[in-house]
């Protein structure tokens, strides 16, 4: 078992014909991910990696029955790639492009809401179900299968944490990237959720980072609802103090954000706080 | 991106929301008309992105052209220390001088966007000035905030909602509600992180208007905006992060004395982190990116060069889209280029990491693949050196 994705999930290359689309959809199908199309408005008819390109989504959905959609569309095209996916019915859409625009973002996110589809990044590296399928950019080859969920803002911090896990024997059930930019689809929390119900998950580790209040709020859910064990690494606890936005960015982030509250809302929620990525599957075995 | 305070108003104006008359001079030759045409009594105000300018000499009042002439020949030319700025302060390269106006009330007045309701929110207290962020703290009802659907954008219920808390006479609403709609429209059109009229000023006489204005565009947005880059003012303490931005690297200057260079943000933090955990501080926050360019790893090296205080490099990089051999080839380069002679401790996996490792022992330079091992390695190094 797994959330969100599985070997079952059909998945569609938004940007297949670009540089990083076709170099990761060839990745993806070594994986053993079920690539059944891409788009790239144009280019329709043509193919890459022996995978069908349409020109619109709507096409490649209707010829492939996708259900899941990744994108590598430049920054300046991608919030209207993200609600071309959502218009043509897909269930999940992995946007990996960094650099959108927060207007855009938050128009998207306004867009999408009470739409039957889940959003993850953008600015993620993916999301992978070890042993079924990566949507994703992340080296395959240091994931495993197994009980333990992961869940990050991070990119190469998660390829570090999940070398740990691999190497000390711990498999992972799902791996999730949920992207470091402020307007995101998917939180934590959502993750969570999946993971606490999810029966082949037995322990979830969480890596977060400074800034926002999405761990914090994960604290929340974990105090009230989690009933597997968390272990959790904040990284950035010596990073300077950001650059200063006003005193608009202060009034509306008053109090939150910092690595210190951050480690300390979870420790009292009952997660364990690792100083050090290399301490967490260590930290793992003994919760479990 | 900041903008300053008179390439604010220049948007504000273009909007149509009042500001103070005022010419934006860069010498003092043309001083005396300036204050003559402006009647005389005005504000010289020194043209900077750090705040607290009010509070540190950077904004005076002068009565009359000698007194303008002297309040900015005492700023122009010269750094202006804030609370924000660095011990050396910003260079005043331009003043605004504007005409006085007489204030009847002081609101504050903010639009960013808040990351929880993922809407922009407008923020409004009756009590303006630099205080604003105590009240936040101490007294949080007193800012009241609406979180338009960005979607259909500002309604006047949430106008209504912003203006019912000053206590202000109806007759006014009509003139508020445009400059609140105005403001809004340039935060979505222009693509700002943040638009801030702090304060916003009912002067006698000349209704509501925007007494000072910080407006920060975007970074993501700015290929919407190119007008703006041109007038780009780089703050002094920000020039290398904006050079290293330009050449894909994100970098920020840390006190410590051991540099470090990393693939991935959330990675270079945590090394940050690990650096210091292990009694050493860290010199840098240094990300190459995720891209496969050795051009990218020689520009990390010289910036990282650039700074005399370096005893230890760090490189660590575990390869995903970065392929370890692209970094090995720029390291290679880099080193034919310029030798360096200060020790450094590699470690290097992930995507092609076999590859990179050769290149590396062919030079003589010995890498590590695990974390841990590596981090060891370098606090021996560190703990040599300082022997």
């Amino acid at each position: 078992m797994s959330i969100f994705i599985n070997s079952e999930t059909k998945v569609i290359v938004q940007g297949i014909t670009g540089r990083d689309g076709s170099f990761h959809t060839g990745k993806m199908i070594e994986y053993g991910t079920d690539i059944v199309g891409g788009v790239t408005p144009f280019k329709g008819g043509q193919s890459v990696h022996g995978v069908p390109v349409f020109d619109s989504v709507l096409e490649a959905v209707e010829s492939t029955g996708a259900d899941t959609s990744i994108i590598y569309i430049p920054p300046m095209f991608a919030a209207g790639s993200i609600i071309e996916a959502a218009e043509a019915g897909l269930k999940n859409i992995i946007c990996i492009t960094e650099g959108i625009p927060v207007t855009d973002m938050m128009k998207v996110m306004s867009f999408l809401k009470g739409m039957d589809v889940r959003l993850f990044g953008p600015n993620c590296p993916g999301v992978i179900t070890p042993g079924e399928t990566k949507i994703g950019i992340m080296p395959g080859h240091i994931f495993m299968p197994g009980n333990i969920g992961v869940i990050s803002r991070s990119g190469t911090l998660t390829y570090e944490v999940v070398h740990n896990l691999t190497s000390n024997g711990m498999g992972q059930s799902t791996v999730i990237g949920i992207g470091g930019d402020p307007i995101i689809g998917t939180k934590f929390t959502d993750c969570l959720e999946a993971f606490n119900a999810d029966s082949a998950t037995e322990g979830v580790v969480v890596i977060g980072e400074i800034g926002g209040s999405d761990e914090e709020y994960a604290a929340e859910y974990i105090k009230d609802h989690m009933d597997k064990p968390v272990v959790a690494f904040i990284a950035g606890k010596t990073a300077p103090k950001g650059k200063r936005m006003g005193h608009a960015g202060a009034i509306i982030h008053a109090g939150k954000g910092s690595a210190d509250v951050k480690v300390r809302m979870f420790r009292e929620a009952g997660a364990e706080v690792v100083d050090l990525p290399t301490q967490i599957a260590d930290a793992m075995k003994n919760l479990l | 991106m900041k903008l300053l305070e008179y390439q604010a108003k220049n948007i504000l104006s273009e909007y149509g929301i009042p500001v103070p008359r005022g010419v934006l001079l860069k010498g003092l030759s043309e001083i005396e008309n300036v204050v003559a045409r402006l009647g005389g009594r005005v504000v010289v105000k020194a043209q900077v992105l750090a705040g607290g300018r009010g509070k540190s000499g950077g904004v005076l009042t002068a009565e009359g052209c000698e007194a303008a002439r002297k309040a900015a020949s005492g700023l122009l030319g010269e750094r202006l220390v804030t609370y924000q700025t660095n011990a050396a302060g910003e260079m005043v390269n331009s003043v605004l001088i504007e005409e006085q106006v007489d204030i009847q009330r002081e609101i504050y007045f903010g639009i960013t966007y808040d990351r929880e309701t993922q809407r922009p929110v407008l923020m409004i207290s009756e009590e303006g000035g630099v205080e604003i962020e105590e009240i936040a703290v101490k007294n949080p009802g007193k800012i009241i905030k609406v979180w338009p659907d960005p979607l259909t954008g500002l309604q006047d219920h949430h106008v209504r909602a912003l203006f019912k808390p000053l206590g202000l006479s109806k007759s006014l609403f009509g003139e508020f509600m445009s400059f609140v709609k105005k403001l809004y429209a340039i935060y979505m059109e222009k693509d700002a992180a943040m638009v801030e009229i702090n304060p916003m000023i009912i002067a006698s006489g000349k209704g509501f208007m925007a007494l000072d204005a910080k407006v920060i565009i975007d970074d993501n947005a700015l290929f919407r905006c190119p007008a703006l880059v041109e007038i780009r003012k780089v703050p002094d303490d920000e020039k290398q992060e904006v050079d290293a931005r330009e050449k894909g690297l994100s970098f920020v200057s840390l006190d410590g004395d051991v540099a470090c260079m990393v693939n991935g943000a959330g990675l270079a933090m945590a090394t940050m982190d690990i650096i210091k955990h292990y009694g050493m501080e860290p010199a840098n926050f240094l990300d190459i990116g995720g891209s496969s360019n050795p051009q990218k790893v020689i520009e990390a090296l010289d910036i990282i060069m650039k700074n005399p205080k370096i005893k230890l490099i760090f490189i660590n990089v575990f390869g995903g889209i970065t392929r370890c051999d692209d970094v090995a080839n720029g390291f290679k380069k880099a080193l034919k280029e310029r030798p360096i002679d200060i020790p450094m401790v590699i470690r290097l996996t992930g995507t092609n990491e076999e590859e990179g490792r050769k290149i590396l022992e062919e030079i003589g330079y010995g890498t590590y693949t695990g974390l841990e091992e590596s981090i060891i390695r370098l606090s021996e190094t560190y703990k040599a050196l300082k022997r």
